[in-house]
């Protein structure tokens, strides 16, 4: 197991140490704010204590990373396969253009989160919120799950604005007992039976990382968006 | 209703005691325009089809066919074109926004040609190229502020990732998607020929061209298609596309029926579902942002490569370039408004952005008021037309150009402008099979080689003719241009004197 110490140390020097170790497992201690941890890596087991910089993660290609605090902006930006659990809140644009892999957050994720996810055959990315996500959650999302738990928050849809803005695939599921404001493209109801299994397999996933009773938090209502049509702009244009 | 037909702008002529109704038209033409008919024995022609691409002209073996322009005309005016009139009406008809390809095609001033070079006569000598050494060999990258000495007085290299050209011309940014298999592959074959390099665009990269990826530029654009660790790593640099030159600001669509087959698996989206590249990258709302993006590339691929932007020209462009030089980025691409498009809502093709003379002129005289050129390099795109356009580009600041509308006519596009349509019958843009086979990889490589082997011989003879034996000598050489017809205002942006002055 190779231990990295952040502190007084730029960000190229732990990401160096982090491409060139043949351990892992890493253990990233002292945190605070270093940006690209991990950043197209594949095959390691890392866990950070403390709160990693923007784009942690991003084109992640095959990880599991642990957060022992909260991440910050672009969390999994363009992940391609992985797990990635925090154990906090997560910022802006978390999971952006995310193909494949998961990423578990406790508590709340920031504006635009799981923007512009897309699936590709047996990439299926999953975005697990626990808490409430920001406005535009799940804009462009073109594939994968998106799934917003509302634990512990006393927002009304555990959402901001414009959630699932030009949607065109993929699925938001929220939990809450009323739905957001939705675009016209949206199509939203109440999950059924078969919507229920596949979240409940999420939520235990949750609650094993998280802790929690997977039946406390199925008890509430989910509703499941979906976009109209995988083809949004079709009748937007006229050829000269 | 009546009042949506639109008469066809151009007219199929068949010359009847040419044609042998060989029907080789016919076959050759993906829009349908000619059909024997059986009943009268003879070619006919559905001119409303024709997109005047020329294949049926240029594969007609009696030579019997030719296609001009209509000489029916609406009751024109200076105002009011017949353009301007027949696309009040389609959109009247549709509601859709106009939809075009390629570059700019309006009369608005092409700066290249109002500038022109200088040549040595009798007080310094001019160089041969046929008999003596020129030197054309340019490097991209950031270049280290100073020289770094160890304790023992060697020279520490510090000299970041370059990427090595053996002439300063590149093919620009063109997706599989917009373009053919075949059209990449004689474009990525062209370029380890050449020893320069090719950019895959926002569509991935297929797999059968990994094995061109020390001449490959991968570009992540705001979609993110087809990006992932082996891409970033395939090739020998990293573009992030901000905007390009036909529509700078907006993002793209490429629609579901588009994304078939290999294009669905090289930009890694399920068949059928639109490829929508967003306006921004959500990520990159300032120039610290981008910085962010630079640095996760560079993290995750080891700064083993250079990484470019690409912006398109507009007003406030060497502010930008000022921002990029500074966020870690090594190459800034400039796109000007002339540069190409498989397709681009028409208003913004033909409106927004500014002509690449001034916009490199600005950006370059900005970088170097700054104290900063030597950060980045620049590369310029954007209706490179011809060798001379280089040497202007170069001798107004550029490091090097990007060519792709010139690349596509080396392939055998005739500038119909109907990519969009995606019928390209010189198999080209489009995807349908039986068009694709029409170019053959062997000879779209051979036919680009030849190109630039020709311009890069015009630039070493238009450089012998200055005195200058080395680009980097012409590179800023402002003194090698003067303006023709040109107003102050102008000639200060280009930073150049009028002739004769």
């Amino acid at each position: 197991m190779l231990k990295i110490d952040c502190k007084d140390k730029h960000f190229s020097e732990i990401g160096k140490t982090i491409r060139e170790s043949k351990d892992k497992e890493i253990v990233i201690d002292n945190c605070l704010g270093h940006r690209y941890i991990a950043s197209g890596v594949g095959g390691k087991d890392i866990v950070i204590n403390g709160t990693p910089g923007n784009a942690l993660g991003s084109y992640l290609d095959g990880c599991k990373i642990v957060v022992n605090g909260s991440a910050q902006d672009a969390v999994g930006d363009t992940m391609n396969d992985g797990i990635i659990i925090i154990h906090g809140n997560s910022g802006d644009a978390t999971g952006y253009a995310m193909r494949g892999g998961k990423i578990f957050i406790k508590g709340d994720a920031g504006y635009r989160a799981g923007i512009h996810m897309k699936a590709y055959k047996d990439k299926f990315p999953v975005l697990v919120i626990g808490g409430k996500a920001g406005s535009f959650l799940g804009e462009y999302q073109a594939g994968g799950i998106i799934l917003v738990l509302g634990v512990n928050t006393d927002s009304k849809t555990n959402v901001g604005y414009f959630t699932g803005n030009g949607m065109h695939g993929g699925k938001i599921i929220l939990r809450s007992d009323e739905l957001p404001d939705l675009p016209p493209q949206i199509i939203s109801r109440k999950a059924n039976a078969e919507d229920l299994q596949e979240i409940e397999k999420y939520v235990q996933e949750y609650c094993s990382y998280f802790g929690g009773e997977p039946k406390d938090i199925m008890e509430k209502s989910f509703y499941v968006l979906t976009a109209d049509s995988a083809n949004p702009y079709k009748q937007l244009y006229t050829s000269l | 209703m009546a009042i949506n037909y639109i008469y066809p702008v151009y007219e199929v002529v068949r010359n009847a005691s040419r044609c042998v109704n060989c029907k080789i038209c016919e076959k050759q033409c993906a829009n349908g325009v000619h059909k024997f008919d059986a009943k009268n024995g003879i070619m006919i022609a559905d001119e409303s089809k024709c997109v005047n691409c020329h294949r049926c002209v240029a594969t007609c073996p009696t030579r019997a066919l030719k296609i001009v322009k209509s000489d029916n005309t609406y009751r024109e005016n200076a105002n009011w074109s017949a353009e301007s009139m027949k696309e009040i009406y389609k959109q009247a008809e549709s509601g859709g926004v106009l939809l075009s390809s390629m570059g700019n095609p309006q009369p608005l001033p092409v700066y290249w040609d109002k500038i022109v070079i200088n040549a040595a006569q009798v007080t310094n000598p001019s160089v041969d190229p046929l008999r003596e050494p020129m030197e054309t060999t340019v490097f991209l990258g950031s270049k280290p502020d100073e020289i770094v000495r160890d304790k023992d007085g060697k020279i520490v290299d510090n000299m970041t990732s370059q990427l090595k050209l053996s002439t300063p011309i590149m093919f620009s940014a063109m997706s599989y998607g917009s373009i053919s298999y075949n059209a990449h592959a004689s474009l990525a074959k062209a370029a380890e020929k050449l020893g320069i390099f090719y950019n895959t665009g926002e569509g991935g990269l297929h797999e059968d061209f990994y094995r061109y990826g020390k001449n490959t530029i991968v570009q992540v654009a705001s979609g993110r298609f087809g990006v992932y660790k082996d891409y970033l790593e395939a090739g020998a640099c990293i573009e992030i596309k901000v905007g390009q030159g036909a529509k700078p600001g907006i993002g793209g669509h490429l629609p579901g029926t588009k994304i078939v087959g290999d294009i669905s698996k090289t930009r890694m989206i399920p068949v059928g579902s639109d490829a929508i590249s967003p306006a921004p990258h959500h990520d990159i709302y300032s120039i610290e942002d981008l910085r962010q993006l630079v640095y996760s590339l560079k993290e995750a691929t080891g700064y083993k490569k250079p990484i470019a932007v690409k912006v398109g020209a507009v007003h406030n462009v060497s502010a930008v370039a000022s921002g990029i030089a500074r966020s870690g980025a090594d190459i800034i691409v400039i796109d000007g408004f002339r540069g190409g498009t498989g397709a681009t809502p028409t208003r913004i093709r033909d409106n927004v952005g500014i002509p690449i003379e001034l916009a490199l002129a600005s950006v370059d005289k900005r970088l170097r008021d700054e104290g900063i050129r030597g950060n980045v390099s620049l590369v310029v795109g954007g209706s490179i037309r011809n060798s001379a356009d280089v040497i202007k580009a170069i001798a107004l600041g550029a490091d090097a150009c990007y060519i792709a509308t010139a690349a596509l006519m080396a392939m055998g596009c005739h500038l119909c402008r109907s990519c969009h349509l995606g019928k390209c019958n010189w198999g080209i843009a489009t995807q349908v099979p039986e068009l694709v086979q029409r170019l053959d990889p062997e000879e779209g490589c051979d036919r680009l080689v030849n190109l630039v082997n020709a311009w890069t011989h015009e630039i070493k003879e238009m450089m012998g003719g200055m005195g200058i034996n080395s680009i980097e000598a012409l590179k800023g050489n402002r003194l090698m241009l003067r303006g023709v017809g040109l107003n102050e205002k102008e000639l200060e942006i280009l930073g150049i004197k009028h002739a004769g002055e």
